[in-house]
C-alpha cells in the first residue's frame, strides 16, 4: 500500500512515472484495491504514467532443469521502464519468487544483481517484504537492499488496533527513530509524527474574538490569541459544547473556515441543538466554512483518530479547530499515554497557526477540584473553566477564566445563562458575605431595590420637609418685616403728630400772647399759666 | 498422435548467449530423440521482443514453455538434466 502510494504520487506529483511489478496481485485486484484509497490506476495506465506489470509464478507449472537466471524478469522491467520513461519501481512482494522456485542461491545472486541494476539505471526502488520471525524480512532481503528500511506493523492495544511505522534505517540522513502511527484513509497514507522536535512555532499577536462579548471583556477586552489552544473545561451541562459552538459560529462570521471534530452527536444533532439557543450552524456548513467530523472514539486508536485530524485539518485548512470534548478520546487509555497525543495534535495545529478550542468534561458535580485530565492544562493558553453552582435548589452556570497566557484577564466569576439568543454573560451578586447566582441573585438584587427605592423616598421625604420649613421661616420673616414696616409707619406718624402738636401749641401760645399783650420774651410764663 | 504438432514448444532465451544456445542445442536433441515429427519449436529471443514476456508470465531465462497439449507447462534453465526435461513435458522416455 505504501509502495502504491509511492507511486501514484510520484505519477501525479512529481511527473515520475513508475512501474508496479506485482508478484501476489493481478493489476485487476490491485487497480479495484486501491480504488477505495482514490487511486484511478486504470486512468494513470492510460496515461502512460504508470504501468502495472503481473508476474504470475505457478509453482506447478514450474519444472527446474539446469542453470537458469531471471534475465526474462530483467527483460520485463526494463521493457516496462523503457516504455514510460519509469523513474520509480516497486516490486510487490519479491519475496514471491522464493516460493515459486526452489533455487534460492541463483535466486539471491539475481536479486542482488537485480537491485544492482536498478540503481544503475538511476531508478527508485520500493521492494515490499514480509517480516521475518528474526530477521527482517523472511529471506533476509534487507541485506541486498537497505537504502532505507521502513517497517510496518500493526498492534492492538485494549481492542483497537493501530498501524505504525517507523524508519529502520535510511542510509545518509537523519531520520526519527520513533514509531509512528499511520493511517490508512480516503486519501492514501498519513502518518503523524510523535512530537515536534522543538518548540519554535510561531505566534501571532493578534486576538480573535471568542463569540462572547463579555467574556472578550473578561480576557483582556479581545478575545484570545490566534494560533493559541483554548481549554474549556466544566461537569456535565455546564455549556460546554455551547461555548465551543458560539466560538465557531464568530469565527464563520468573520469567514473563517472551522473544523469541528464531535465525539458525542452527531452533525444534524449539533445543529439542531445549538439552534435552540440561537445559534444556527446550518448555512456556515453550507457554506462549506463549516466541516463537521463526527465519530464515535472507539472507532480508532488515539492515535489513529489523530492522524484521521491531522488528516482532514491538511485537506480543510480552516484557521479555527474545535474539538468536543478531548476527554473522550480518552477512554480507557492511562493519561500517560493521552498526554503525549495531545501534545502532538496541539503541537501540530500551533505550527499551522490554528486557533483551537477544547472541550473537556470534568467528574463530579459543583465541588469539582480544578484538576482536568490528563494534565493537558499545562498544554493550554487559555482555559476557561464551567461550574455548576448549586445552592437554593437550583444549579446555575458559572464561567471563569482559570489562566490565560500573555493577557491581564479578569479573576471574576460571572454568571453564565443560556437563552434563545445564545450565551450571555451576567455578572453575580458579589455581596459582603457569598456570590449569589441564578434567582438568589435576582433575589437578592430585588432586595437592594427594595431597599434603594425606601432609602429614595426617604431623601424625597426629607427634602419635602426641608422645602416647607424653609418656606415656613420665609414666610415669618415677611410677617416680620411687615410688622416693622408697621412699626415704623406708626413711628413715624407719631413723630408727625407730636410735631404737628408741638407747632400748632406754639402757635396757639403765640396766638394767646399777642390777644394777652405780652412781651415778646414772656414766653416762660406761658407754661406755669396751661 | 495424429496431429503433427502434438507438441507446441516455445523457447524463450536472451540474445545468444552461452546458456541459450546450449538450451536451443539440448531442446532440439531431446525433442529429436523422443518426438521426432511430433513438434514444433519456436524459439523467441526477448532481447528483441521484449514484450512477449509478458504473454507467457516470464521471468526467468531460458525457459520452454510447453502449449501444447493443455495444460500449459514451464521448464525454466538450460535443459541440460534429460529427464527433468522429459518429466517436465510428460513424454516418457522410450
Amino acid at each position: 500500500m505504501l509502495a502504491m502510494e509511492f507511486l501514484v504520487r510520484g505519477a501525479t506529483q512529481y511527473g515520475e512515472p513508475g512501474v508496479f511489478m506485482m508478484f501476489e496481485e493481478s493489476a485487476a485486484e490491485l487497480a479495484t484495491n486501491v480504488r477505495s484509497l482514490g487511486f484511478d490506476l486504470e486512468k494513470l495506465a492510460a496515461q502512460k504514467k504508470l504501468l502495472l506489470d503481473h508476474v504470475h509464478i505457478e509453482r506447478s507449472e514450474i519444472e527446474e532443469t539446469g542453470e537458469y537466471d531471471l534475465e526474462g524478469l530483467f527483460i520485463r522491467l526494463d521493457h516496462a521502464v523503457k516504455s514510460i520513461g519509469a523513474k520509480r519501481v516497486v516490486l510487490d512482494t519479491v519475496e514471491a519468487l522464493f516460493s515459486g522456485l526452489p533455487n534460492h542461491a541463483i535466486l539471491r545472486a539475481e536479486l542482488r544483481r537485480l537491485f544492482r541494476w536498478l540503481k544503475d539505471h538511476g531508478l527508485t526502488a520500493v521492494i515490499t517484504g514480509e517480516r521475518g520471525e528474526q530477521s527482517l524480512t523472511r529471506y533476509g532481503l534487507e541485506e541486498y537492499v537497505a537504502d532505507c528500511v521502513i517497517t510496518l506493523d500493526q498492534r492492538i492495544h485494549e481492542q483497537i488496533s493501530t498501524r505504525r511505522l517507523r524508519v529502520l534505517k535510511y542510509r545518509g540522513s537523519a531520520h526519527g527513530m520513533n514509531e509512528y502511527p499511520f493511517l490508512i484513509g480516503e486519501r492514501g497514507i498519513s502518518v503523524l509524527p510523535i512530537t515536534s522536535l522543538r518548540l519554535d512555532n510561531q505566534v501571532s499577536a493578534k486576538r480573535i474574538p471568542t463569540g462572547i462579548a463579555r467574556l472578550d471583556e473578561m480576557l483582556g477586552g479581545k478575545g484570545v490569541f490566534r494560533g493559541s489552544s483554548v481549554l474549556v473545561s466544566g461537569s456535565p451541562g455546564t455549556g460546554k459544547s455551547s461555548v465551543g459552538a458560539t466560538f465557531i459560529d464568530a469565527a464563520c462570521r468573520r469567514g473563517e473556515r472551522v473544523l469541528l471534530f464531535a465525539y458525542e452527536e452527531s452533525s444534524a444533532q449539533i445543529v439542531r441543538n445549538m439552534g435552540s439557543i440561537g445559534i444556527d450552524l446550518e448555512p456556515w456548513v453550507k457554506k462549506g466554512l463549516l466541516q463537521i467530523h463526527s465519530s464515535r472514539p472507539t472507532l480508532h486508536g488515539l492515535e489513529q483518530h489523530l492522524v484521521m485530524m491531522h488528516d482532514a485539518v491538511s485537506g480543510f485548512h480552516p484557521s479555527v479547530v474545535v474539538v468536543d470534548p478531548i476527554s473522550n478520546l480518552s477512554l480507557d487509555r492511562s493519561a500517560s499515554e493521552v498526554k503525549p497525543t495531545l501534545m502532538r495534535l496541539i503541537d501540530f495545529l500551533k505550527q499551522q497557526q490554528i486557533t483551537t478550542l477544547f472541550t473537556s468534561l470534568t467528574a463530579g458535580g459543583a465541588e469539582t477540584p480544578e484538576d482536568s485530565q490528563f494534565g493537558v492544562s499545562s498544554l493550554m493558553d487559555t482555559w476557561l473553566l464551567l461550574r455548576n453552582v448549586e445552592f437554593n435548589g437550583e444549579r446555575n452556570r458559572t464561567i471563569y477564566v482559570l489562566k490565560s497566557r500573555g493577557m491581564a484577564h479578569s479573576n471574576q466569576v460571572r454568571e453564565f445563562v443560556l437563552s434563545d439568543n445564545g450565551i450571555d454573560l451576567v455578572d453575580v451578586y458579589l455581596g459582603a458575605e457569598r456570590v449569589l447566582t441564578g434567582t438568589a441573585r435576582v433575589a437578592q438584587e430585588e432586595l437592594e431595590r427594595a431597599v434603594a427605592v425606601l432609602r429614595d423616598e426617604d431623601h424625597q421625604r426629607k427634602l419635602g420637609q426641608l422645602a416647607s420649613r424653609q418656606k415656613a421661616i420665609e414666610a415669618r420673616i415677611a410677617a416680620l418685616r411687615a410688622e416693622a414696616e408697621v412699626e415704623a409707619v406708626e413711628v413715624a406718624f407719631t413723630i408727625a403728630r407730636e410735631t404737628s402738636q408741638q407747632r400748632t401749641a406754639r402757635q396757639s401760645t403765640d396766638v394767646m400772647a399777642q390777644l394777652r399783650g405780652a412781651d415778646k420774651t414772656g414766653g416762660s410764663r406761658k407754661d406755669e399759666k396751661r | 498422435m495424429s496431429n503433427a504438432f502434438a507438441f507446441e514448444l516455445r523457447l524463450y532465451v536472451a540474445g545468444q548467449t552461452e546458456r541459450s544456445l546450449a538450451a536451443c542445442a539440448n531442446l532440439k536433441r531431446i525433442c529429436e530423440t523422443h518426438l521426432a515429427g511430433q513438434y514444433r519449436i519456436e524459439i523467441i529471443d526477448l532481447t528483441k521482443n521484449p514484450k512477449l514476456a509478458a504473454g507467457d508470465q516470464i521471468f526467468a531465462l531460458p525457459t520452454l514453455v510447453r502449449r501444447l497439449p493443455k495444460p500449459v507447462k514451464k521448464i525454466i534453465g538450460d535443459l541440460s538434466n534429460e529427464e527433468r526435461v522429459l518429466v517436465g513435458l510428460d513424454v516418457r522416455p522410450v
